[in-house]
């Protein structure tokens, strides 16, 4: 009850929360909100924003409208897919580094540090640009690969921490595996940590989503907020005059990201007894 | 000295994994990407090149990986990365040298003006703590860190370069002057603040956020507490007392901002056709020039792994306790 009274007093959780909720509907109801389907293309091309097309029509003819509406799916699915994963390699590795320490720490740390300092986009595009396969999993386990070792670096330095805490060290003597001890005992206690962890990895994961696909890296077939401003780009919307359709689905990633980005800083900022007030 | 050692260590055992990776992608690859490039340049290019590129990416060899994975670093040492397809018949390198300078100006200045305007507005951020205006700056932060830089570019592009006219379109100076040396320096710069700007506006808030939350923390510490008891003045304590040690983890961040900072910054180049590395590898992409695009991925990584290792350096003079804690 105490938590989810100060969630709601807390008034960029709230916002965040908000924003994150209302866009999962639209993603959820896309076939009852968008009026027609994303891909279809019997509309006259280039058209500006009108009653029956409410942000124009592409040089395809495809509804701009629909396009975002239905693009709000995977936009959400690949950054909270992304974030998921994200967020479980960095707290597996970084929990066990913590706990355990020695030479275990040492290996894993190392391979945390080396993945921290390579930089990531380049990365991301290199490995992309030599993906033939036309699908969005590719993108996920790129941005994944390069995005965990930030969060596992401090989740280490939570854990190692809190293992000398007297509860661990009751559940040492008492006889708990390590693994229980660490997923049973201390994981519920880094719960906000991970949390934040979470949501600062889907705002990296949909910025990364939009910049790799922007780029035409992605899968320019599906529909994303992502592949309508590269398409949107390539047939160059802005000098048709056409602005809605490049700022429309980049209003969105920021308005996306900053859910996250709120979500993220209001969860640091609730169970960061320093920084309460 | 044993910090030292650890860092040269560190420095060298991230070297020698980025260039494995720079190695093994390629080859990892389903449906052999380097097959598809040639099957592309068949025709256009000499049968030499053709027979150097098929060297390069060990196909129609019956060498095994290992032997080629000692060719590779045989290459590297040697400084030979082999020839670009994009700008037939330079040298990779050649290219490179060409577009290394712009990025470093323009990623250098961006992070180092981002980093002050960033930090100095978080010190404010936290200090004034519960005024409306450093209470703002923290949504308003937290906006602007998640809009995405291209988009950002595009935006500023079209407005201010295409609609109003104040700035150019593209490019890194401009191309029919025949000025040289210094006096090609104003157009340099008016080429070069719509791109900066937006790299310094998206990159702000990071460091906005960081300094506030370390300040804060710091705040409440005990020598802080201290030091008002002292009498000392606001002044003294804002700036010697608690900056002084919040801006340490800031730092750190600095290294490991490097990587992301000449990420995004590829992305605005990419934009204003802007003459640098991120460009250049944007064309090496699209047109499948897989040699440049190695090299690239090569220079990127090293030149990450260089500023991040001398970073530690400074860090260690900075905050001399990192020394004993090992890592």
């Amino acid at each position: 009850m105490g938590k989810a009274r100060r969630i709601l007093r807390n008034k960029k959780a709230l916002t965040g929360a908000a924003i994150l909720v209302f866009l999962t509907l639209v993603a959820v109801f896309a076939p009852v909100i968008a009026p027609y389907g994303p891909n279809e293309t019997r509309f006259l091309p280039g058209q500006p924003p009108s009653r029956e097309h409410l942000l124009g029509t592409t040089s395809l003819g495809q509804d701009i409208f629909s396009q975002v509406v239905w693009g709000t799916r995977l936009t959400l699915v690949v950054g909270l897919v992304t974030g998921s994963l994200c967020a479980a390699i960095s707290t597996t590795i970084g929990l066990v580094a913590g706990y355990f320490g020695g030479w275990v720490d040492e290996i894993l740390s190392l391979i945390t540090n080396v993945f921290l300092v390579l930089p990531g986009l380049p990365l991301m595009i290199i490995i992309a640009a030599y993906i033939t396969v036309q699908s969005v999993v590719p993108i996920i386990i790129v941005i994944s690969i390069t995005g965990w070792a930030w969060g596992a670096r401090v989740l280490r330095s939570q854990m190692m921490t809190l293992k000398n805490r007297d509860y661990v060290k009751a559940a040492v003597i008492a006889g708990e595996s390590p693994l229980r001890i660490i997923f049973c005992e201390i994981f519920p206690n880094m719960l906000g940590l991970i949390v934040a962890n979470f949501f600062g990895a889907a705002l990296y994961a949909v910025l990364s989503e939009a910049g790799l696909e922007f780029l035409g890296l992605g899968n320019v077939n599906a529909v994303t907020w992502g592949t309508i401003l590269y398409w949107a780009q390539n047939n160059q919307a802005i000098l048709m005059g056409q602005w809605q359709w490049m700022v429309v689905p980049g209003v969105l990633i920021a308005v996306l990201g900053m859910s996250f980005a709120l979500l993220n800083f209001a969860v640091d900022e609730m169970t960061n007894p320093r920084l309460r007030r | 000295m044993r910090y030292l050692l650890r860092r040269i260590g560190f420095l060298l055992f991230t070297g020698w994994a980025a260039l494995s990776i720079n190695f093994i992608v390629p080859h990892l690859m389903p449906g052999n990407p380097a097959q598809v490039m040639l099957a592309k340049f068949q025709g256009r290019l000499s049968p030499q090149a053709l027979a150097a590129l098929t060297e390069a990416f060990g196909l129609n060899t019956d060498k095994s990986l290992f032997v080629q994975y000692l060719e590779y670093w045989k290459r590297i040492f040697s400084g030979d990365l082999g020839v670009s397809l994009t700008y037939y018949p330079s040298k990779v390198t050649a290219v490179l040298a060409q577009s290394v300078p712009w990025t470093l100006g323009l990623v250098g200045s961006a992070t180092v003006i981002a980093f002050t305007v960033g930090t100095l507005l978080g010190i404010f951020s936290a200090w004034r703590r519960g005024s409306l205006l450093a209470d703002g700056l923290v949504p308003a932060a937290l906006f602007f860190n998640s809009i995405p830089y291209f988009w950002l570019s595009l935006m500023v592009l079209y407005l201010f370069a295409y609609s109003l006219g104040r700035f150019p379109l593209a490019g890194g100076y401009d191309i029919y002057s025949t000025a040289t040396g210094l006096a090609k320096l104003p157009s340099i710069i008016h080429h070069a603040v719509l791109p900066l700007s937006t790299i310094v506006i998206t990159a702000l808030g990071g460091w906005l956020l960081t300094m506030r939350n370390n300040m804060i923390s710091v705040c409440s510490d005990d020598y802080v507490a201290f030091a008002y008891a002292k009498g000392l003045p606001d002044r003294e304590i804002k700036y010697r007392y608690a900056a002084r040690n919040a801006v340490l983890p800031s730092l750190t961040g600095f290294s490991m901002s490097l990587g992301f900072v000449i990420g995004g910054s590829l992305l605005t180049e990419v934009v204003f056709s802007y003459p640098g590395i991120g460009y250049i590898l944007y064309q090496a992409v699209t047109s499948l020039d897989y040699p440049l695009m190695q090299a690239i991925f090569l220079f990127i990584s090293l030149a990450v792994l260089v500023a991040n290792f001398f970073t530690d350096l400074v860090y260690a003079l900075l905050d001399p306790r990192v020394k004993d804690e090992g890592d």
